[in-house]
């Protein structure tokens, strides 16, 4: 056995002896996507809605039986305007609408409570759409690439971009930050071993742990998620990779910079985990966010992965729509490992 | 001397900025013998020896290590000497054998080669019921020889001991000097460094370091001479008394 397969069946042979983490590690992918995928949506279901109305005609009656009928929408009945008050403020209804005919015309109001301004601004829109549906012009409205509007769509790109960062980056800087206290590494580095073997010999097993990933994470997206299989599948493989090996490079990084296990796990999950959560797009769009802190959102490299993943997977279009971001982070993935390699050898 | 030396260094000097941590320090350890390299912490001992193992350059100075120039042959530096390190660090998640396996073919040892050695160590340690048993499992003493076996097995020309006896009970350390006797009988050089200074009486030869230099370097019987003293304990008092770096 050559000693770089030997050192990357010591790292293989760590890994699964150290049981719990790999099935967190496992496990958690799978968790996060069915978890984004089903149960959590962006979308607001069983809007209690409950309808005052001055006089009632026939209108009135027809958009009231819309609301019975929708499902959004759970209607608790016609009530006075007092009442509606009181049941507002107690948190009973999440909305309200008034009905008042001025002059032969119908008016309305919506009254919505906002103290969860996500799910209030849905519930305005769905209120609105069915109280104007049925008059005047009919809008058509043709959702692209994700027709109903899943969020499982939106999500799954996220959560890729999430998943890469923490397993690679900070299993990789850990599990060299913990060879460097347990003073292995000392040994590894007085042996004949090239420092590049050392390296590779790390980085190796943490990239099949990712392929594995990767492959459990398609599976389940193109069946279970049900997201439409095309070609565009061996273009999401690869820019994943290169996402990977990035996230490997950041992680050699972080553990020439940490001194102990916890400072890399803080490093790691300070300076990932959170801007990739929060500033990535992944949950928050990009563009309704300031421009500086859009500017900032340049240097987060799961910003670009999520969005090449968003016109890969989803809108499936072919590789020439994400050149930016693919050459983005292969300019990232060189200037961090150029970083990493300097400051390992830079200890002499 | 008719002996041949393995080690040679001479005006090795290693700055860290203004600081001064290994200043011209001049040394030479023939085949065979068991050097002592003592010192407060902080006297520069693990500086000096980093350079000695082509962990690190010198700033200054030059010097051979089992032959090889310690500047331009780092690389094989490192082929012909054995490092046990004062943690006893070995893969705890792996058997015994596969860290015996592992650093064996690191240091490019044959499977048959090391099945034979490994095989005779494990009956001489008596440790041959513990093949398959996790490293973090045994006990410290058992790790302790498991960590210079490992560094020893492919018969380096020169094995640096960094405080190998540290946390261990009287009794295993005598054992332990048992096997750095054995090694050296059989043409081992062994270069040791250690806090008790009783462990110094069992070395060939011992060298203080104090802030940087060495300050003496002879037998122990002479060192004790020199100083007047009963003891290695007594010498490296005298020695080491007006030393600025101590922690």
């Amino acid at each position: 056995m050559s000693v770089f397969q030997s050192l990357i069946k010591k790292e293989i042979l760590h890994l699964m002896r150290d049981f719990r983490t790999v099935t967190v590690v496992l496990v958690i992918p799978v968790v996060l996507l069915l978890l984004f995928g089903f149960a959590i949506s962006t979308g607001v279901n069983n809007v209690r809605v409950v309808a005052v109305v001055e006089q009632h005609t026939d209108e009135t009656k027809q958009i009231i039986e819309r609301f019975r009928t929708n499902s959004y929408f759970t209607f608790v009945g016609v009530v006075t305007r007092n009442d509606m008050e009181t049941l507002l403020r107690k948190g009973r209804v999440d909305a309200a609408v008034t009905f008042r005919t001025e002059k032969g015309k119908l008016k309305h109001q919506i009254i919505v409570d906002a103290s969860n301004t996500n799910m209030a601004q849905t519930a305005t829109a769905y209120l609105e759409s069915v109280i104007s549906s049925g008059n005047s012009i009919p809008v058509v409205i043709n959702t692209l690439y994700n027709p109903q509007l899943r969020s499982a769509y939106n999500f799954v790109p996220g959560i890729m971009g999430m998943i890469f960062i923490i397993i690679c980056a900070m299993m990789t800087s850990v599990s060299i930050v913990s060879e460097k206290e347990s003073g292995t590494m000392n040994l590894l580095l007085v042996s004949p071993v090239r420092p590049y073997i050392i390296i590779l010999g790390k980085l190796v097993p943490y990239f099949m742990l990712s392929c594995i990933i990767l492959t459990l994470m398609l599976m389940l997206s193109y069946t279970v998620l049900g997201i439409p299989f095309s070609f565009s599948v061996i273009n999401v493989i690869w820019v994943t990779i290169l996402y990977v090996i990035l996230a490997l490079a950041l992680g050699l990084l972080i553990s020439t910079i940490a001194s102990t296990q916890v400072s890399a796990l803080l490093v790691s999950g300070v300076m990932f985990m959170i801007p990739v959560v929060l500033l990535s797009g992944m949950i928050f769009p990009v563009e309704n966010m300031p421009l500086v802190l859009q500017w900032f959102t340049c240097i987060i490299p799961a910003r670009w992965y999520i969005s090449a993943m968003r016109i890969l997977m989803i809108q499936q279009l072919p590789v020439g729509y994400v050149l930016t971001e693919v050459s983005v982070l292969s300019g990232m993935t060189l200037v961090v490992l150029i970083l990493a390699i300097k400051k390992f050898n830079a200890k002499k | 001397m008719d002996k041949e030396i393995v080690i040679s260094v001479k005006d090795l000097t290693k700055k860290f900025g203004n600081f001064i941590a290994v200043d011209h320090i001049t040394i030479q350890v023939s085949r065979g013998e068991i050097f002592g390299f003592l010192g407060a912490n902080g006297a520069g001992k693990t500086t000096a020896m980093r350079i000695l193992c082509g962990l690190s350059f010198p700033t200054s100075g030059t010097g051979t290590v089992a032959g090889y120039d310690i500047i331009r042959q780092a690389e094989e530096i490192k082929r012909h000497i054995g490092y046990m390190s004062q943690k006893f660090s070995l893969y705890e998640e792996l058997t015994v054998w596969e860290n015996l396996n592992l650093f064996a073919t690191i240091y490019g040892m044959s499977a048959k080669d090391i099945k034979k050695k490994a095989g005779a160590v494990f009956e001489a340690l008596g440790m041959e019921n513990m093949r398959n048993v996790l490293v973090k499992e045994i006990p410290l003493g058992w790790k302790q020889k498991l960590a210079f076996t490992v560094a020893t097995l492919h018969s380096p020309d020169i094995v640096f001991l960094d405080e190998p006896t540290g946390g261990v009970d009287p009794f295993t350390r005598r054992k332990f000097w048992e096997m750095i006797y054995r090694a050296s009988s059989e043409g081992m050089t062994v270069f040791v460094t250690t806090h008790y200074l009783d462990e110094a009486e069992y070395c060939n030869r011992v060298s203080i370091m104090v802030d940087g230099h060495i300050k003496a370097l002879d037998s122990p019987t002479g060192l004790k001479q020199r100083y007047h003293a009963e003891t290695m304990d007594e010498v490296f008092r005298i020695v080491a008394r007006g030393a600025k770096r101590w922690d």
